[in-house]
């Protein structure tokens, strides 16, 4: 593989992202982690660091690192530390922060995606480091509060899964797949709820440049970009800004800096000078982390069909079932729906759109058309108006019934995209819609025969130019003969009989 | 009853439970004691907090609900967090505060019916032996109001040999049960690390801090201890998930045949000669009642100080970031940026060893020094205990000096921070490996001050502690001798 260049410098990123789980509550205590109530009503004793307090591990928050990890093939440690990490800050209360240091729960693993690179579709793999259970810090509010800053502390203490990928990134795009990638499987095996909004999933991307075959350059970490656009943005002005420096004879210092998605522009925070010295160490609060093989099969057999073995079995891949286990096997063997590998992947952008095409090709037996109807219609009206397919007004069962219709012949194509629009916007059932709109095919041979031979006497030019050789003179006849029909003949009847009265 | 307060808890008890006297009669008894605030034993007095506690044990004994020490009184060392009573930890920079809940230590003895009578004078957030580095002035040594009482729980100490308290609570993080129980003359214990839980106990040292009971005798340490102690698994992942034991159940067994493990380094030439003198007694008389006296080493018992003075710390310099004048606490009242706060408010909210430790704490976990003092620390803190196991491969209990010396004088070593250093030597090697130990009063010291003798005992034998202790108070007197004036 031949990294792209820009302006004859290699690009490297690496990432670290910050992933909320979705535990009920926090990751030391048992405060809501609910988001959006009322300043400091979610912080407890201990989540405020009064004295005496200690924090008791909430178990909910291991057992989704253990699911991650399995997620992305890592070795999950028997034995992990948690370690304090010192430094003082108000939204800070206990003045340091519960981590993961020298040993983390979840080492290794990687992320394959594909990414468009030119006219081809590439397979990349980016390795991760580890993943790494800690606690968020609260919040600063620096509004209202007359030249003071409010504290609150709601967020202190919701947990977080760190992960950190090796500096395999080599490009802006890359760093987007990857980030969208890693998002689909947090929010797949539902360990995140994947809210960039909220900031239940924030990453920061390390980027550095470098002469092709040289040493890694200097990097600098772009703190908390929390839109897929914005990391685009930034990463590639970074890369810009990092190459004019050095052409311009300035070497890269390490630093953190922040993007300005009003300006479009990367600013430093602060210089690897400013550096604190965090003293991390064991906490003696804290009990190892232990994580019992039984453990990790348990939550292993609980796993969900991953993304990638969902593709494989919409395709219907036979190599690919054989490495699979027992249980996801005979699933396989049930259900093998032959998409093509661009469909499959299509539908299994996310999990709720990969369960919609399931129940549909189940529902009507015709994954096909449930493939090219949702990533048809049902895509066009989610995107018009920015809907997740969750809420999609149109249920699978509501789909499936359309797309029976359509291979009964009850309704032709056209005919059933009224229906569509009919279910989406007002609601209701299939075959009352078709009833009520009165869309039903005429499939009654003799009924179609008389509108036939009707549209044949009155437009003897066209029967006569297509019995000397003109097929094109065919459609001047279907054309009226639908017309006539209002849209109701089925059109590959009207053409069988058309050619037999024509032959 | 003109002696109630010269009574023990057992017998305490036994006089509320056959309703001869009341709570609230004892409770005002010890509350008269304690007026002016005798050697400064207290930091927070609050009768009215007090006798409403009684009162309602005085209900609970009417109508048949009473716990095991119904009515008893004790109190608690300023390190527990009480919601009826302030909590200072001895520091300034928690002046006044007030905890929304009370430590679990506290709540399982108010359980058992124990009515708290203040709050107890210790060494700012536990750190010292003598008491004098509390904020709120030094506690004097009612056996000589010129020396000190020990530390870090010489509040406690000093409460219950003035019977201003027939208990108290003590925390022990390097000897602070031990060492001024010793110098006070009466009995305390510290159990097993992760037995009795540290929800709601100031932490100084986390992985060596432990709570336990001081009274005058192990009968009474071992009822205190039984409902002290016991699995707080949702609140201290520290807390050991082993069963409620009745220490007390367990008191009568003969000494026959017990092996008596005597560390050789427990009894070099640092051991002042009137304390060695006063062991070596005790020790001829639990050879008289059967138990047979074993040479056995603890070679590292040197190593003990510096490891203890780099993990102590460090754990400290940490544990301490909380208090920063941002939620709770002293906040500096002239300050200009988030910055100059922290600064100004714990410069004036901390004492100098708290500072002094904060800074060594700070210093060994800084990079670049953290691979040479705190780890290094740690392997050894592993070697001192398995020192001891080996050494029980021998014995049973280990016996030697609580101290090298009979407490001090006030303002001794004022000016040599290390002195109260060194003096640890006895204490710090059992709290490093996490194990029970106790302190026993065994006779009288020069200048007539009380010696106290060391035992230690395996993980989990708190009992057989006890009961060691208990058959030698049932053959000597040393824990019920009186002080001058304290009728």
């Amino acid at each position: 593989m031949t990294a792209k260049l820009v302006q004859g410098y290699e690009v490297v990123i690496g990432f670290e992202t910050h992933a909320q789980l979705s535990t009920k509550s926090k990751i030391f205590s048992r405060s809501s982690v609910a988001f959006g109530a009322e300043p400091n009503t979610q912080a407890c004793a201990l989540d405020m660091a009064l004295p005496g307090t200690l924090p008791v591990m909430n178990m909910g928050a291991v057992e989704r690192a253990i699911e991650f990890g399995l997620a992305i093939n890592a070795h999950i440690a028997e034995r992990s530390i948690f370690a304090r990490k010192n430094y003082f800050y108000p939204d800070l209360p206990k003045g340091y922060q519960i981590s993961q240091f020298e040993i983390p729960v979840v080492q290794g693993g990687e992320v394959s995606f594909f990414l468009e690179e030119g006219k081809e579709t590439v397979r990349k793999t980016v390795r991760l480091e580890r993943a790494h259970l800690e606690e968020d810090a609260g919040k600063s509010l620096h509004e209202d509060f007359i030249g003071q800053s409010g504290i609150d502390l709601n967020r202190a203490g919701t947990p977080l899964l760190e992960i950190v990928t090796q500096p395999d990134m080599r490009s802006s795009d890359e760093a987007v797949a990857y980030a969208k990638e890693l998002h689909k499987i947090v929010t797949w095996i539902g360990i995140c709820d994947g809210n960039m909004q909220e900031g239940s999933f924030r990453c920061d991307a390390n980027v550095s440049v470098r002469k092709p075959g040289a040493e890694l350059g200097t990097r600098r970490e772009i703190k908390n970009l929390n839109s897929f656009k914005f990391m685009q943005q930034a990463i590639d002005y970074e890369v810009r800004w990092q190459i004019e420096q050095i052409e311009d004879g300035h070497a890269i210092q390490q630093a953190t800096v922040l993007f300005d998605p009003d300006t479009g522009e990367t600013r430093a925070m602060r210089t690897k000078e400013d550096a604190a010295d965090y003293r991390y160490f064991p906490d003696p609060d804290l009990p190892p982390l232990v994580i019992s093989r039984e453990w990790v099969e348990k939550v292993k057999a609980q796993l969900p069909e991953l993304p990638e073995a969902r593709v494989r079995r919409f395709i219907g891949d036979e190599e690919y079932k054989k490495t699979l286990r027992n249980d996801i096997e005979v699933a396989y063997n049930q259900v093998v729906y032959g998409l093509s590998e661009y469909d499959a992947r299509a539908l299994v952008s996310n999990r709720a759109m990969a369960d919609y095409f399931e129940a549909t090709a189940k529902a009507c037996g015709q994954p096909k058309l449930a493939s090219n109807w949702i990533m048809g219609e049902v895509s066009r009206r989610l995107n018009a108006s920015e809907m997740a397919i969750e809420n999609a007004p149109v249920n699978a069962a509501q789909l499936a019934a359309l797309i029976g219709r359509i291979s009964d012949n009850t309704i032709s194509n056209s005919a059933a995209r009224q229906v569509f629009d009919a279910l989406w916007s007002e609601g209701g059932e299939v075959d009352a819609i078709i009833e009520t709109k009165g869309l039903k095919q005429i499939n009654d041979t003799s009924a179609l025969e008389a509108i036939i031979d009707e549209v044949l006497a009155a437009n003897p030019k066209n029967v006569e130019e297509f019995k000397a050789g003109n097929t094109k003179a065919l459609n001047g006849l279907v054309g009226p003969i639908m017309k006539a029909s209002k849209g109701k003949a089925n059109p590959a009847q009207v053409n069988e009989l058309l050619m037999k009265k024509l032959g | 009853m003109g002696d109630l307060h010269n009574l023990s808890v057992k017998a305490l008890s036994a006089l509320l439970q056959s309703k001869e006297v009341s709570a609230v009669e004892v409770a005002t008894r010890f509350l008269a004691r304690m007026g002016g605030n005798p050697h400064r034993a207290f930091l927070d007095i609050d009768s009215e907090a007090t006798l409403t506690q009684a009162r309602a044990s005085d209900a609970k004994l009417a109508n048949g609900t009473a716990g095991p020490l119904e009515g008893v009184p004790i109190a608690h060392k300023d390190v527990f967090v009480t919601r009826d009573f302030a909590t200072t930890a001895g520091s300034k920079i928690l002046s006044g505060y007030r905890s929304p809940f009370d430590a679990t230590v506290v709540d399982r003895l108010r359980n058992a019916g124990m009515v708290t009578l203040g709050k107890l004078n210790c060494d700012e957030f536990a750190m010292g032996s003598s008491n004098e580095n509390s904020a709120y002035g030094a506690v004097s040594n009612p056996w000589d109001t010129t020396r000190i009482p020990g530390g870090s729980s010489g509040g406690s100490a000093a409460a219950v040999a003035a019977r201003l308290s027939p208990a108290a609570t003590g925390t022990d993080t390097g000897g602070s049960i031990r060492q001024p129980a010793s110098f006070c003359g009466i009995t305390g214990i510290k159990p097993t690390y992760g037995r009795a839980s540290r929800y709601g106990m100031i932490a100084y040292a986390s992985s060596l801090d432990q709570a336990g009971p001081m009274a005058r005798s192990a009968e009474d340490c071992a009822l205190l201890l039984s409902a002290m102690c016991g699995p707080d698994l949702d609140r201290d992942s520290t807390s050991l998930d082993v069963p409620i034991e009745n220490f007390s159940a367990k008191l009568g067994d003969s000494l026959k045949g017990l092996r008596i493990g005597i560390p050789k380094e427990f009894f070099s030439e640092g051991l002042a000669a009137d304390v060695r003198k006063a062991i070596d007694a005790a020790l001829k008389t639990l050879e008289a009642q059967g138990a047979k006296l074993v040479p056995i080493t603890l070679p590292r018992t040197e190593l003990a100080i510096p490891v203890y003075y780099i993990i102590a710390p460090a754990e400290a310099s940490s544990n301490l970031s909380r208090f920063d004048g941002v939620k709770f606490g002293h906040r500096t009242k002239d300050y200009t940026d988030l910055v100059s706060m922290y600064k100004k408010s714990r410069a004036e909210g901390f004492g100098e060893e708290v500072k002094r430790r904060i800074m060594t704490g700070a210093y060994v976990l800084s990079h670049g020094y953290y691979d040479a003092y705190y780890l290094q620390a740690q392997k050894i803190r592993r070697m001192i205990a398995d020192d001891f196991q080996h050494a029980f491969d021998d014995c049973d209990v280990i016996a030697g000096p609580v101290a090298p010396t009979v407490a001090w004088k006030l303002g001794n070593n004022a000016s040599d921070p290390l002195a109260d250093y060194l003096a640890d030597i006895f204490t710090l090697p059992a709290s490093l490996a996490g194990l029970p130990c106790m302190s026993v009063p065994v006779g009288m010291g020069e200048s007539n001050m009380p010696v106290g003798m060391q035992l230690i005992g395996n993980y989990f034998q708190e009992a057989k502690l006890l009961n060691v202790a208990h058959q030698f108070q049932l053959n000597t007197d040393f824990h019920n001798a009186k002080l001058e004036g304290a009728q």
